[in-house]
């Protein structure tokens, strides 16, 4: 079984990768951190008060982008009955999805957090505490793009309602992120117990959506 | 041993009951041909045997592994053909059965070719060799002789002959003829649901 999985993560990654589909969100969350300084203006005050949530929009932005990709190819080329036909639970799956989304999203978000950061004049500081708050949130994002992108499967115009979906439960990960830009263990602490709330359930919950795409 | 048996199997999908009460048992070296016009629900009934559809009435028994072949091919596009279907034959733990199964559809001078350049017919001929490398005793084949032209179905007919002979079953939907020497005949029209009766 561990090895089955193990297999699953290699090929999502690699499917993730290929055609520089693991870039693309990072280019969005560079882009929408570039629209703030022109949208704002040249105020280097400013920028670096508000630059710390600026990242953290831009990062939930970013995790919209991936979503259409993770589970409909699957279904749509048969590979999902291919795995439940083998006795794969589609939670199974689901979770093999969860880990491979994550290892093509959240790194790449955080090394482009560093340039971003230069770019809104952030501090070392906030800097630091908004690396570690993307590390610690994360997972979460990519939990719910997972369960949102098995959700959608299948429909039209999918991207849009994915969109609708996932960024209102996404704001509690922004809240606790932002919030922990202030400093304090406090926020960390509820963002890490959201994030993990949803890593524990999106594999559940796009298992569900997956065998009620069966019918 | 039996591979699977249906036990008055009921099959609606979409609200709609397809078939009812059917009932046959697939043992070693056993075949069944499922035949019937379009839309009576022979692709239906392989994925209830798949495991893929829950039966509205009825059991379905047998835990045997099972190798699936429906009218996708389920093979990663842009993989040379023997990695991608090195992929699903390591997952079946028969990593060793790539070669032998591409083989046995004449597959071999197109191990390198990416996947997405075959031909429908070619393509047809891999998710074969999928079944065939998955070493699963039962096989489960919707429409298999789909895109495949004379030769080919030779080579399918031949490969399954093979698989009956080293203990394995078929289950096969098809609306083209296909030889398959005593295989149990399934006419889904003979099931269709009745009509309600009257209280």
């Amino acid at each position: 079984m561990s090895s089955a999985l193990a297999l699953l993560i290699a090929r999502d990654l690699r499917r993730a990768w290929i055609g520089g589909g693991a870039l693309l969100p990072v280019a969005f969350f560079l882009l929408v951190a570039i629209l703030f300084p022109f949208a704002i203006g040249p105020d280097a005050k400013l920028l670096a008060r508000v630059g710390g949530g600026v990242l953290w929009a831009a990062a939930l932005l970013a995790a919209l982008i991936p979503i259409e990709r993770l589970v409909a190819p699957d279904m749509a080329s048969g590979v999902i009955d291919q795995l439940l036909t083998r006795g794969q639970s589609a939670a199974t799956i689901a979770f093999a999805k969860l880990i491979a989304h994550w290892l093509a999203f959240a790194p790449p978000i955080l090394l482009a957090a560093l340039p971003a950061a230069a770019l809104l004049d952030l501090s070392t500081e906030t800097l630091v505490r908004v690396e570690i708050g993307l590390l610690i949130g994360t997972p979460g994002l990519a939990a719910l793009a997972l369960a949102t992108g098995a959700l959608v499967a299948g429909l039209r115009g999918a991207g849009a309602i994915a969109g609708l979906l996932l960024l209102p439960l996404a704001v509690p990960l922004l809240i606790f992120g932002a919030g922990s830009l202030e400093g304090g263990v406090g926020a960390l602490k509820l963002l890490a117990a959201v994030s993990l709330v949803l890593v524990a359930g999106a594999p559940f919950v796009a298992g569900a959506a997956i065998r009620a795409g069966l019918d | 041993m039996t591979l699977i048996a249906f036990d008055a199997v009921t099959c609606v999908r979409g609200g709609r009951a397809l078939f009812e009460g059917l009932s046959f048992t697939l043992e070693q070296g056993g075949a069944a041909l499922v035949t019937g016009p379009n839309g009576i629900g022979k692709s239906s009934l392989i994925r209830l045997a798949a495991g893929l559809l829950a039966p509205a009435a009825g059991r379905i028994t047998g835990d045997v592994p099972r190798a699936l072949l429906t009218d996708q091919t389920s093979l990663d596009e842009e993989l040379p053909l023997a990695r991608a279907l090195a992929f699903w034959a390591r997952l079946d733990r028969a990593a060793d059965n790539v070669a032998a199964a591409l083989d046995a559809l004449a597959l071999t001078d197109l191990a390198d070719i990416p996947v997405r350049l075959l031909s429908t017919g070619q393509r047809r001929r891999a998710a074969i060799a999928r079944v065939i490398a998955s070493r699963a005793p039962l096989w489960l084949l919707d429409e298999p002789a789909n895109g495949l032209d004379t030769a080919a179905l030779g080579l399918l007919e031949t490969a399954i002959a093979a698989h009956r002979a080293s203990g394995g079953a078929v289950l096969v939907a098809s609306h083209t003829p296909i030889t398959l020497p005593a295989a149990i005949a399934i006419d889904l029209s003979q099931h269709l649901p009745q009509l309600e009766r009257a209280p």
